[in-house]
């Protein structure tokens, strides 16, 4: 899983310009990760206004507006992908436009179809 | 063991007794059992069985050089925190035990044990490789191992030296060195830290007061691991890719040296801050100006370095060129910053040795 972080003030303040190199970074990678038949899902994720918090607790859900934390970087979007190793999944993190000013993370997910 | 006899009635008639049967069937069960560990496919199972491997007889380690390289990358790995590097390169590379690590970095033998669970889990999770790094990954990958092993020494060179720890470093560096032969900064880090381990008896006094490198008694220096320092630091010159860590040999070198050059190791200061920024290396080469040339040289690019406020050393090095410039005033406020940022007690002494001096009206 690629999860993209980054800021809204940052992602609110850019050019038309630097929008284009972003999507065509973007259309390139998604290009790749296709034809490399890597790419299981991606999205962009609506900005963070949209987002809305669900936690149970004692038997009640608490929905509350607004993302999990509030922290200057958000969740923009994310890829899911087949890597073989980390430092493949690093090597496509890595293009990922919005990796240059703010933060992908890299996590495996669990494969619950794998017997002990 | 009974497969290699297998192999060997088969082969044999073929191909002529070997020469020296023993060891034939040795390295023969031994490359079958490196098979084996290969077919397996969890990372972990294979790192646990290598590290098993490193057990089997010296005599026989041509047989399986390369996949120890693989594993110091993948126990070095950037994605694992550098306590855990460290603790999987002891563990895994070093053959050291978990109590062993634990005693080494002064923390419970739980934690550690944890730390060590977690990083492999970790490996085998997260799917780090183990294998070389691609070659536009090396350099940056080379530099997190330089680091753990760079950490192990420190840990290691304290004051108080333990002995164990930094010879571990230091067969950690020859290993790299020799499974990376063309890697001039392997040797260089060999030998960088050959030059500092040769000066081990000298640098903390009979009275437990730290002693610095030219007021150190050279006698008590180990000649021969200093001419292994400088062979390593050759053989890192001779491949003609400069590097920081050669760039800390040569001057540990001209350091070593009966009279100590010090414009030459100003320039080299110079040209490690082109390699590595830092504060502490311009303060370095601040003292190596100031006696180059000129106290007041010095005095004024230690003014201008940024960020080290709370480092005492530089305070004790503004002190000390204070005091050549005869500002004793100056200097002795120096000295008191010095002592009220020093570390230990070690170097708390020696700080008080020289306030005194100052105090005296200096010598």
């Amino acid at each position: 899983m690629l999860l993209i972080y980054g800021s809204p003030k940052e992602w609110d303040t850019r050019t038309d310009d630097e929008v284009r190199t972003l999507m065509d970074g973007y259309g390139r990678l998604g290009a790749d990760l296709r034809s490399a038949g890597k790419l299981v899902r991606g999205e962009e994720l609506q900005p963070v206004g949209m987002a809305t918090s669900v936690q149970v607790r004692d038997g009640d859900t608490v929905v509350r507006d607004g993302p999990f934390a509030e922290t200057k970087e958000v969740l923009g979007g994310f890829y899911l992908i087949e890597a073989e190793t980390l430092d493949e999944a690093i090597d496509w993190a890595s293009r990922i436009p919005d990796a240059q000013n703010g933060t992908v993370e890299v996590r495996p997910v669990v494969d619950h179809s794998e017997s002990a | 063991m009974q497969d290699a006899f297998v192999r060997a009635a088969e082969r044999w008639p073929r191909d002529g007794t070997p020469a020296n049967p023993g060891a034939w069937i040795v390295a023969t069960a031994k490359n079958r059992a490196i098979d084996r560990i290969r077919r397996e496919q969890t990372l972990v199972r294979k790192t646990e069985l290598l590290a098993r491997a490193q057990e089997l007889p010296e005599d026989e380690e041509a047989i399986i050089p390369d996949e120890r390289l693989e594993l110091i990358f993948a126990c070095c790995h950037p994605a694992l925190a550098a306590d855990a590097q460290v603790a999987l390169t002891l563990s895994l590379v070093g053959g050291l035990t978990t109590p062993e690590i634990a005693r080494a970095f002064i923390v419970p033998e739980a934690t550690l044990a944890q730390r060590l669970v977690r990083a492999k889990r970790k490996i085998r999770d997260a799917a780090i490789p183990l294998r070389v790094p691609a070659e536009h990954l090396l350099p940056e990958r080379l530099r997190t191992v330089f680091a753990a092993i760079y950490l192990v020494f420190n840990a290691g060179y304290g004051p108080p030296v333990r002995r164990e720890l930094c010879a571990e470093a230091i067969r950690l560096a020859l290993l790299l060195a020799t499974l990376m032969p063309d890697e001039a900064e392997t040797h260089g880090l060999h030998a960088f830290l050959l030059f500092q381990d040769a000066r081990r008896d000298a640098r903390v006094s009979a009275d437990g007061r730290l002693v610095l490198l030219d007021d150190q008694d050279r006698s008590l220096w180990d000649a021969e691991e200093t001419e292994q320092a400088r062979a390593a630091l050759d053989r890192a010159l001779s491949l003609r890719m400069p590097g920081p860590y050669q760039l800390q040999a040569a001057i540990a070198s001209l350091h070593a040296n009966d009279v100590t050059d010090w414009s030459e190791i100003a320039l080299l200061y110079s040209r490690l801050l082109d390699f590595t920024p830092s504060p502490v290396v311009e303060l370095n080469r601040a003292v190596a100006v100031a006696l180059a040339h000129a106290a007041g040289e010095g005095l004024a690019l230690i003014d201008a370095i940024e960020g080290l406020d709370d480092y005492y050393l530089l305070h004790s090095a503004r002190a000390d060129l204070l005091r050549r410039l005869e500002r004793n005033e100056e200097a002795a406020a120096a000295y008191e910053r010095a002592l009220a940022l020093a570390p230990s007690e070690i170097e708390r002494d020696f700080l008080r040795a020289r306030l005194l001096q100052e105090q005296r009206g200096g010598t």
